[in-house]
């Protein structure tokens, strides 16, 4: 019959809109507005629309989700932030864009390098966020960031104190990785302490 | 009658002596040919030894004394390629002898060396720069050409670290110092000599016509501003009613020198750079770059990483033909629904690779010798959550929602894209060549990875027409499921990299061709290292840009309407086509 194809494609239509009421009964009150209802959505079982209303509604941001990176600090004893970066300048030289500008500091009495940088910029608006100055560094002294709502008027060429953030708020966006960077620096550090003892 | 000799054994030194000598240089291989024997031994390749599919052809600058023009054909009956290069002397004039003639899926590759080396290819139909725009001074791909924001050969830059100062380039370099022109041109008094050449190119169709009566020539110049090109292409059509009597693609718009780009950056830094190529597809992608320098590090990925690989590069695959067919209805007039049903399990493939890679779309997620990380918890599960129920649904659901559909049908069926002869003149490869009946397909002609380990056919299309253009695409999805299916099944637990990931690699000179089955055609990447830390060259065979060369010759005598269709199915995206 001419036209049946038509009615059959038609017919798809008219399923996905039952559907998508179909399911809101059957998740009344829990399919929109939070990260259950989304995750159900797009699920395998999920039925009908999915689409996710931003700006009301967020896409749960997965752990390994890549933006414009930031500087970590451990928070020292008396609120003092001791810089994870020893300025070793790998992240500048594995820059694809070339956006990371790095200021090694010198001992004014000695002239020799002192491992912390005096200043450290970074262009956000040249950054293609691959993550390769994360990957890279020897220290998890610079950690791509979750945070990607930044657009603004004017360029973004963030300095230290912009960029600076602390280990907590690592661990708070990328609990596993933080784990296993503390399990690595652990181990290190008991190495050293084991070859530090055959030595003596 | 083509004589089938194996690639690894064929001896054009002894075909053509004193034509052809074999190319010696450390790292290299394949044949050099001399100038002027370039077409007859080109002729003789393709009709007696059976390479009728020109892969591509590239310029190297050897600077400061030679260029050379690099030819790659294949068979497409499968098997290695054959390498033949060209070389002349670094002085101007360059010439080199076309091969459009032999295979017009040249055409677009020479003006493009044309326009970025300055090699002028005699006796090629339409010699006009093709990327830059026509005022430009300079050919930028030479060694000796710097850029607007020139600040070193190679990165890493020096202002960068141990004494970096932030300086913009707008303030260090501000507008019009950063601009060349040629000698006595003046910016206010342009005089539009490209589009001159470009309609004088048109012109030929303003003919009387057959009864004596001069019939006026509709020029519609479709884009670059219009929905249906799919970003920033425009093509310039000559019209007679409503149907096409001469098409000049124009395209550059989105030109950025990726390819001298390449070549500042590190091996390494490179790896973000092909996402942006054909930015639906960056896994696959990231593969074919990293097969080109695998193979010249002589590395190899473990296991687990080759299954990801192909995992990764055939859910791309998946997305990619889901958006074509969305998109394609939305060329036909069909706004939007289907297109947005396609989007869904392509939102779910990309939120698979954000969680693997940490980005939906520009993945970066391979490194030389395996892949950047392993799958977090919990992807796996999606991964066959997708390939076992959702992903089949989608293909059948489209199935049901549109082909028997008889306004879709009867717009489609019979509408001539391009027959399998002429697709493989015009270097044609992918679902186009495909469709029109040439079982062509990378992943079985010359496998890759692990690809001969799965159970896949290739799929195939006999008509060549707009409806088998569409099939094909649902039928390839169907193979990509069979193929992660088997993966799923046999992936094996164990490291995804071999070796300390090393952010510095070290390359061995010598030149290596890496390609891969994209989900628009054959893409591949064309490197030379002298093995110092960045190539010396850096050459993208982009699908999109090859297969648009057809284009004239597949909208010739069709309805303007049909071009909009042609242009959707032959798959082009911006970021590839103009690189």
């Amino acid at each position: 019959m001419y036209g049946k194809g038509i009615l059959k494609g038609l017919g798809v239509t008219l399923k996905r809109f039952v559907d998508t009421y179909l399911d809101d009964i059957a998740w009344w009150g829990r399919r929109y507005y939070n990260d259950e209802g989304i995750a159900h959505r797009s699920s395998a079982k999920g039925r009908g629309i999915f689409t996710v209303q931003y700006p009301e509604e967020k896409l749960p941001v997965p752990e390994e989700f890549r933006y414009v990176p930031f500087l970590v600090y451990d928070e020292g004893a008396d609120g003092k932030k001791e810089i994870r970066c020893t300025s070793c300048g790998i992240c500048a030289k594995v820059c694809p864009p070339q956006c990371i500008w790095i200021v090694r500091s010198n001992d004014p009495q000695t002239g020799r390098p002192i491992p912390e940088p005096t200043e450290f910029f970074i262009d956000a608006d040249i950054c293609m966020n691959c993550g390769f100055c994360a990957e890279y560094c020897p220290f998890d002294a610079i950690i791509m960031d979750h945070d990607y709502e930044i657009a603004s008027y004017k360029r973004n060429v963030f300095n230290m104190e912009q960029l600076l953030k602390p280990a907590s708020y690592y661990k708070s966006i990328r609990p596993l990785n933080y784990a296993r960077n503390e399990e690595e620096r652990k181990a290190k550090e008991a190495a050293k302490a084991a070859k530090a003892e055959a030595a003596s | 009658m083509a004589t089938l000799v194996h690639t690894e054994t064929l001896d054009l030194a002894a075909r053509f002596p004193g034509a052809v000598t074999a190319d010696t240089r450390p790292g290299y291989s394949g044949w050099i040919v001399n100038k002027e024997n370039l077409v007859e031994v080109a002729t003789t390749l393709r009709d007696e030894f059976g390479f009728d599919l020109l892969s591509h052809v590239t310029g190297v600058d050897y600077f400061p004394d030679k260029m050379e023009v690099v030819y790659n054909a294949y068979r497409t009956t499968g098997g290695p390629g054959i390498f033949f290069k060209v070389q002349v002397p670094r002085v101007d004039p360059i010439e080199v002898p076309s091969v459009t003639p032999i295979w017009p899926g040249a055409e677009f590759q020479e003006r493009e060396i044309f326009d970025l080396y300055g090699i002028k290819f005699t006796n090629h139909p339409d010699l006009r720069r093709i990327l830059m725009w026509e005022g430009f001074d300079g050919h930028p791909l030479r060694k000796d050409w710097h850029e607007p924001f020139y600040e070193e050969d190679n990165k890493p830059f020096k202002s960068r670290w141990p004494d970096g100062k932030f300086l913009s380039a707008e303030d260090k370099n501000p507008y019009k110092d950063n601009l060349r022109f040629p000698q006595g041109f003046d910016p206010e008094k342009i005089t539009f000599d490209g589009e001159a050449a470009l309609y004088g190119a048109l012109a030929k169709y303003q003919t009387t016509d057959k009864n004596g009566l001069k019939t006026d020539h509709v020029i519609v110049n479709m884009g670059p501003q219009h929905p249906s090109t799919h970003g920033v292409f425009r093509a310039a059509v000559v019209l007679d009613g409503e149907t096409v009597i001469g098409l000049k693609p124009v395209m550059g718009y989105l030109h950025r020198n990726h390819e001298k780009i390449g070549e500042r950056n590190t091996f390494l830094q490179n790896m973000p750079f092909t996402d942006r190529l054909d930015y639906f597809n960056s896994m696959s992608n990231n593969w074919g770059y990293s097969l080109a320098v695998e193979k010249l590090m002589g590395v190899k990925p473990p296991e687990r990483a080759e299954y990801l690989r192909v995992i990764m590069a055939e859910l791309s695959r998946i997305q990619n033909h889901l958006i074509l067919i969305g998109m394609l209805l939305n060329d036909l007039g069909t706004f939007f629904t289907p297109a947005l049903y396609a989007f869904e399990e392509r939102e779910l493939i990309l939120d698979i690779f954000e969680a693997t890679s940490g980005t939906r779309m520009m993945c970066n997620y391979h490194r030389f010798g395996g892949v950047a990380r392993d799958l977090p918890a919990g992807v796996f599960e999606k991964i066959r959550d997708l390939v076992e129920d959702r992903i089949p649904r989608k293909a059948d659901e489209f199935d049901r929602f549109l082909t028997e559909n008889e306004v879709l049908v009867s717009r489609m069926k019979g509408v001539k894209v391009i027959n399998g002869e002429d697709a493989i003149n015009y270097s044609i490869t992918g679902p186009v060549l495909r469709a029109a009946g040439i079982p062509y397909d990378v992943r079985r002609a010359q496998p890759y990875g692990i690809y001969d380990r799965f159970d896949f056919d290739v799929a195939l299309r006999h008509n060549g027409d707009l409806y088998d253009n569409y099939l094909i695409r649902l039928d390839e999805i169907r193979q990509s499921v069979r193929i992660l299916q088997q993966a799923l099944k046999q992936m094996p637990e164990g490291p995804v990299m071999t070796g300390k990931p090393q952010y510095q690699v070290r390359v061995p000179a010598g030149e290596s061709y890496g390609r891969i089955e994209a989900p628009k055609g054959e893409l591949g990447f064309y490197i030379i290292s002298t093995g110092k830390p960045n190539p010396w060259r850096y050459h993208v065979r982009a699908p999109s840009f090859i297969n648009i060369t057809a284009l004239e010759k597949m909208c010739v005598g069709q309805k303007i309407a049909d071009f909009v269709a042609i242009l959707g199915v032959i798959d082009i995206v911006l970021g590839e086509l103009d690189r």
